[in-house]
């Protein structure tokens, strides 16, 4: 099953994905992928998004050799720059390509969710540029962990709704955005922050996120005149990794590296690691990995970082996955905070603590020696300045 | 047929109109007594939750019980057991999500209700196109998997649907989630109606019934009336007396 035949009629990579959604929901379901289908190649579509990435986000982002952070660890690396995209991060690509679609389809609302900010953010950036009214659902804890994205969003004219329900944070927000949804779908259209949900979500974030990718594996071939051999990037439910991996999946002599959130222990609760650590099941529209207890009940999970803080994952990685198309791997809260610090130091980068478990992961020399290492850096880190402050005083979360 | 089809049946037979009422599984007093107080109270059917972590399909008042439901160690062999203890006469379908089925397997699922003497299943979150196998795995077991059709769809849909379903058809009145509306809403007719052609099966109502004054107009149009959290509500404030009466009172409006 190649990238251009994945997934299939029914959404499903493998096994995974599907569309396991309200049936209220389905028609406009039905809408975005005929819609999708269409657009994604229609040239005035690609033309008007193509023109806002680069006039607006300031696309292609470049890639950075990270010189003296490759002399510390024994490899040749490089960075793709997501962090110096509009709003800092690679959310926005995903957020400004659905507002766009949204408006051809003639929705006069928008709603998200977030769990971090950054999707929330880019959703609000690309409503206020767009002129169309966006609500926010964010869980309430993350409106405390990511304090000044909240104020972003009200800035840029969203409305923020902290949810209460559960742990509080992404999973509660995802479950009152497709309520919203359930009640609104005439008119509202909802910009999914990852590559999950039920079909056509996890295909329609990909293809907007590829552009990472694609750009990346061709700056990399200017720059080094070869592939690199590993590609690596942080998953929580998956967004910059399959924006990433896309361009090189299958590409014989490119291995693919997906960090999760190992957070503070591998029981139950205390991490994210749904691929590494979880069992196949039904969240949020799609099948795929999922952390949940002996009944099925999707459990508590922790991170330091929000933007990981989800206990499933997108369907494809299940896939990508179950085929070993990709290996998934977790790193620590504390190896993200060691990551985040050195990259700091050695690079002049304070990334987000999201792709900071990439660097922590790659501090502990996992590659062979001198391995010619793409990173995908998704963000940059001014959100989780507290939280690393706090952490970092000894009040670790 | 099995009895949930052949109970709804029959009353709509008799010229008379179904009242389903539902109730979370492992709420606090919900339990084989209350079970068989709404059976004398003249439901025709009862629908018991499955609490699920994340019930996407459900408003405020069911979040709520679910989440009691988790909290004080529900399982799903628990809600079953009591289901069976309750050994009411009437027909009970278990409502719950997908992946507690998943998690459980489709047919260690549809065995697990047949040994508890269950007659149905509704998962709103599985919808027809994913439903196929579940769906014959249940037949083969005398369990109705019933199936949800929603506002705004199109006639093919309507007939996959109505095809499909078994025991009945939940007409979902509304756009949105569980929970008390301020009046019945104008799709709840356009659903069983959309519906009507395709299926010999009752076709139900239910989602946003709050009164049963709404009921009752429902009944006008429907074979039945499902109501959820406006029964649920006075269980969650801590009043079932006042939930059985408002179960009389609603079962006296739905003719």
């Amino acid at each position: 099953m190649s990238v251009a035949t994945r997934p299939d009629e029914h959404g499903r990579f493998g096994a995974y994905g599907g569309r396991y959604a309200p049936e209220v929901l389905i028609p406009a379901l039905d809408e975005l992928t005929d819609a999708w289908l269409e657009l994604r190649d229609d040239p005035g579509f690609r033309g008007e998004l193509t023109d806002l990435l680069r006039d607006f986000v300031g696309r292609p982002t470049p890639i950075t050799h990270a010189t003296r952070l490759s002399g510390e660890l024994g490899y040749d690396l490089w960075l793709k720059r997501e962090d110096l995209a509009h709003t800092g991060a690679h959310k926005i690509n995903n957020a400004l390509g659905q507002v766009l679609l949204a408006k051809r389809l003639g929705k006069r609302r928008i709603i998200a969710e977030t769990g971090a900010g950054q999707h929330g953010v880019a959703t609000a950036t690309a409503c206020a540029l767009l002129g169309l009214p966006c609500v926010v659902y964010m869980g309430e804890e993350d409106t405390h962990r990511q304090a000044p994205n909240v104020v972003r969003m009200e800035l840029l004219g969203a409305e923020v709704v902290p949810v209460t329900a559960g742990m509080k944070t992404l999973k509660e927000a995802v479950n009152e955005a497709l309520r919203d949804w359930a009640a609104s779908v005439g008119t509202t259209h909802y910009v999914i922050g990852s590559v999950v949900g039920p079909h056509p979500f996890p295909t329609l974030v990909r293809d907007l996120q590829r552009v990472i990718g694609d750009e990346a594996r061709t700056q990399y071939r200017d720059r080094v005149g070869t592939d690199p051999e590993y590609v690596v990037a942080c998953v929580g439910g998956g967004s910059n990794a399959i924006g990433m991996f896309t361009a090189f999946v299958g590409v014989p002599q490119v291995r693919l590296f997906g960090v999760e959130a190992g957070g503070v222990g591998s029981e139950l609760g205390r991490h994210c690691s749904s691929l590494t650590l979880g069992q196949p099941g039904i969240l949020h529209g799609a099948l795929s990995y999922l952390l949940q207890d002996a009944d099925g009940q999707v459990v508590e999970t922790h991170s330091i970082s929000a933007g990981l803080d989800y206990p499933g994952v997108g369907p494809e990685h299940a896939y990508l996955k179950d085929e070993s198309l990709a290996t998934y791997v977790s790193a620590t809260d504390g190896d993200a905070l060691d990551g985040f610090q050195l990259l700091a130091r050695t690079e002049g980068i304070i990334p987000a603590l999201e792709p900071a478990h990439v660097i922590g992961w790659l501090r502990h020399r996992p590659l062979p020696d001198g391995a010619r290492v793409l990173v995908n850096l998704s963000g940059r880190g001014d959100k989780d300045l507290d939280t690393v402050r706090a952490a970092l005083a000894g009040d670790r979360p | 047929m099995s009895a949930l089809e052949a109970t709804l049946r029959s009353v709509r037979d008799r010229g008379a109109k179904s009242f389903v009422p539902y109730v979370t599984g492992g709420y606090p007093g919900v339990d084989g007594e209350l079970l068989r107080s709404l059976a004398a109270s003249g439901a025709d059917a009862i629908e018991v939750g499955i609490p699920h972590s994340d019930p996407i399909m459900d408003g405020g008042v069911i979040q709520e019980a679910s989440r009691v439901a988790l909290q004080r160690g529900t399982r799903l062999g628990g809600v079953l057991a009591a289901i069976a203890d309750a050994a009411i006469e009437i027909p009970v379908a278990v409502m719950t999500y997908a992946n507690i089925v998943h998690h459980r397997g489709y047919e260690a699922f549809c065995d697990d209700l047949a040994r508890s003497g269950i007659d149905g299943a509704i998962i709103p979150d599985l919808p027809v196109d994913e439903a196929e196998r579940f769906v014959a795995l249940g037949a083969a077991r005398g369990i109705d998997v019933v199936l949800l059709a929603a506002p705004g769809t199109t006639a093919q849909r309507y007939r996959a649907i109505a095809s499909a379903s078994h025991g009945f058809v939940y007409c979902v009145a509304t756009y949105g989630v569980t929970g008390a509306r301020d009046q019945l809403s104008v799709t709840a007719r356009d659903v069983v109606t959309a519906v009507r052609p395709y299926t010999d099966l009752p076709l139900l109502v239910g989602v946003g019934i709050a009164t049963p004054e709404q009921a009752r107009a429902a009944s006008a149009f429907a074979d039945g009336v499902i109501v959820g959290s406006a029964l649920m509500a006075p269980l969650v404030a801590g009043d079932p007396k006042a939930a059985m009466q408002l179960a009389e009172a609603f079962r006296s409006q739905i003719v």
